[in-house]
């Protein structure tokens, strides 16, 4: 374990790190359904154009990845898909579920076939509500994460309770 | 929301893992298997497509789709009537108001009841918009695939025009849930109509953008044409339907064919169609689909009856029994509904056909022989969306 991980980092060197993580998220986008497009008018459109929060759109694989946003229904089919790319991040990774049904299944509550939660997959850190959410929801939970990355304690990660955008 | 361990949740993914397998036992003698997807940005969701090669070339192509099955048709048969248009807002998430129309109007047909005029003229209109949402944004994906990114974003600036007046119209940006057994829920805001028409000058604005950027580049023809030509008997074997079906020639638009009491059939515009079948003539239609949409929406604007929007309706909607089908022509092709009823407050079984089906059927004929990528040439072409494959 080096040093960084084992949180005795001292505290100026903490927390500049902290702040160069946080404006440095690869956001890698696992579009399903509905919210992907919503997805895409927040990462890519012009209007709401993620990049001024120091968001990075398109990494070439999750391998290159610090952040990824589960975003429509996730089918039970989908699901070994999604634990496997989320194994293959590099950590420290964060987990945004964007979305109703990737939340808790939303309008499919009673189907057979849709997931109920994608937090019964992966930890999730932000869960963005709405069906779909608008843009601006999303970006708001991305700011939330920041502020979360950014007051970070290295050892203590994963302790906190995940963030509800309301 | 409980939070699992993340032994819980392992022990989830690797049953489903076991329980989803597919078994695709690709004889491997001669060539390599290439597996696209199920996340993979040409295919417009969670299609994934076994591909069999031989160096660069294809020999043979599977598609595997399932990814994005909701169940939805037996969903259908647990909700009443109304709440069933929420529902089927998200089969084909691009034009969401499409969607709900062909249901809404099996359920009129069961029940006998027409809606005023008034409601029937904004229901095409915004019928007309949501096509014109989805097909923007194919326009801008497709320049995306063969490796344009710039397009993506002017298509992504002016749709948000289009959602910006949906969304003052409904209330909804994506998902309208608008419309009602008997008419609208709601009359359109005031100088929606103004607004409305200038953003139709804007889109067809961003159409001439397109056809000079896009349609017009050298690298773009020279990659589209003659890829992926589907001729039109095939097309037509296949069942395939709409845009995709008129690029090969095939003069059929249910718009214009069957209007099933929209105001279609009340202005002046035309079926466009190309005589060429390949990718860069289904790129052509879809992009003259546009403008005619707009044409459709400026003349409907004009000449909007007044009155009320919504018929005598009774405030428990029962549906009486019998069977209905309403098949109407989306942004995607024919999507129908066959509606039986058993005189209870919800549907007794829904069948649905959604174009993208029928559309993607054709890909294991159409990609024989291509290169790799001509392959997402013609996924970007064909154009599905897979909530309307899957359900």
């Amino acid at each position: 374990m080096g040093l960084v991980e084992s949180g005795k980092l001292p505290k100026p060197l903490t927390s500049l790190l902290n702040t160069s993580r946080k404006y440095s998220l690869w956001i890698f986008q696992w579009g399903l359904a509905c919210c992907a497009i919503e997805m895409g008018a927040a990462l890519g459109a012009p209007r709401y154009d993620v990049m001024r929060l120091g968001v990075i759109p398109l990494p070439a694989s999750p391998r290159q990845a610090d952040l990824v946003c589960i975003s429509g229904t996730v089918t039970d089919k989908m699901v070994p898909a999604i634990r496997r790319l989320y194994d293959q991040m590099p950590d420290p990774k964060y987990v945004i579920s964007m979305g109703s049904c990737a939340n808790c299944g939303g309008p499919y509550w009673d189907s057979y076939s849709v997931t109920k939660g994608i937090d019964q997959v992966i930890p999730v850190d932000v869960y963005v509500p709405g069906c779909p959410p608008r843009p601006e929801a999303l970006l708001e939970g991305i700011v939330l994460l920041q502020e979360r990355i950014g007051k970070e304690d290295m050892a203590a990660r994963w302790k906190g309770d995940p963030i509800v955008v309301s | 929301m409980t939070a699992l361990t993340e032994r819980q949740q392992l022990a989830y993914a690797n049953a489903q893992a076991a329980d989803g397998r597919v078994n695709l036992e690709f004889e491997t003698d001669e060539g390599m298997t290439l597996n696209m997807g199920p996340q993979h940005p040409a295919t417009h969701g969670t299609l994934r497509i076994v591909l069999k090669l031989d160096g660069e070339q294809v020999i043979s192509c599977e598609p595997i789709m399932g990814y994005m099955h909701r169940g939805y048709e037996k969903l259908v048969e647990v909700r009443t009537y109304p709440q069933v248009t929420t529902l089927v807002n998200r089969i084909d998430w691009l034009g969401s108001f499409a969607n709900e129309v062909p249901f809404i109007l099996a359920a009129e047909k069961l029940m006998d009841i027409e809606a005023p005029p008034r409601a029937q003229w904004i229901r095409t209109i915004l019928f007309e918009l949501s096509r014109i949402s989805n097909i923007s944004l194919f326009v801008g994906d497709m320049a995306l695939h063969i490796g344009a990114i710039s397009a993506a974003f002017y298509a992504f600036r002016d749709r948000e025009y289009v959602l910006n007046q949906i969304e003052a119209a409904t209330g909804g940006r994506f998902h309208p849930n608008f419309d009602r057994i008997g008419g609208l829920k709601d009359d359109l805001p005031k100088g929606w109509i103004a607004d409305t028409k200038a953003t139709m000058n804007k889109i067809r604005d961003f159409c001439d953008e397109m056809e000079t950027l896009v349609e017009g580049n050298e690298i773009f023809q020279t990659r589209t044409r003659g890829i992926g030509v589907i001729p039109a008997d095939v097309a037509l074997a296949y069942g395939m339907s709409g845009a995709n079906l008129r690029a090969s020639g095939v003069d059929w638009d249910l718009r214009r064919d069957e209007p099933v009491g929209l105001a279609w059939n009340e202005c002046d515009w035309n079926v466009i169609t190309h005589p060429d079948g390949d990718s860069f003539a289904r790129f052509w239609v879809r992009l003259q689909e546009i403008r005619e949409s707009t044409r459709i929406v400026d003349q409907l604007l004009d000449g909007l009856p007044a009155g009320p929007i919504m018929a005598k309706v009774p405030r428990i909607i029962k549906v009486p029994e019998g069977e209905a089908w309403v098949a109407t022509e989306n942004p995607l092709g024919e999507m129908g509904y066959y509606v039986v009823s058993k005189g209870g407050l919800g549907p007794f079984r829904v069948k649905i056909r959604t174009a993208s089906f029928n559309n993607i059927a054709v890909i294991p004929w159409v990609t024989r022989g291509v290169y790799v990528p001509d392959v997402v040439t013609i996924l970007a072409s064909l154009y599905f969306i897979l909530g309307d494959i899957d359900r």
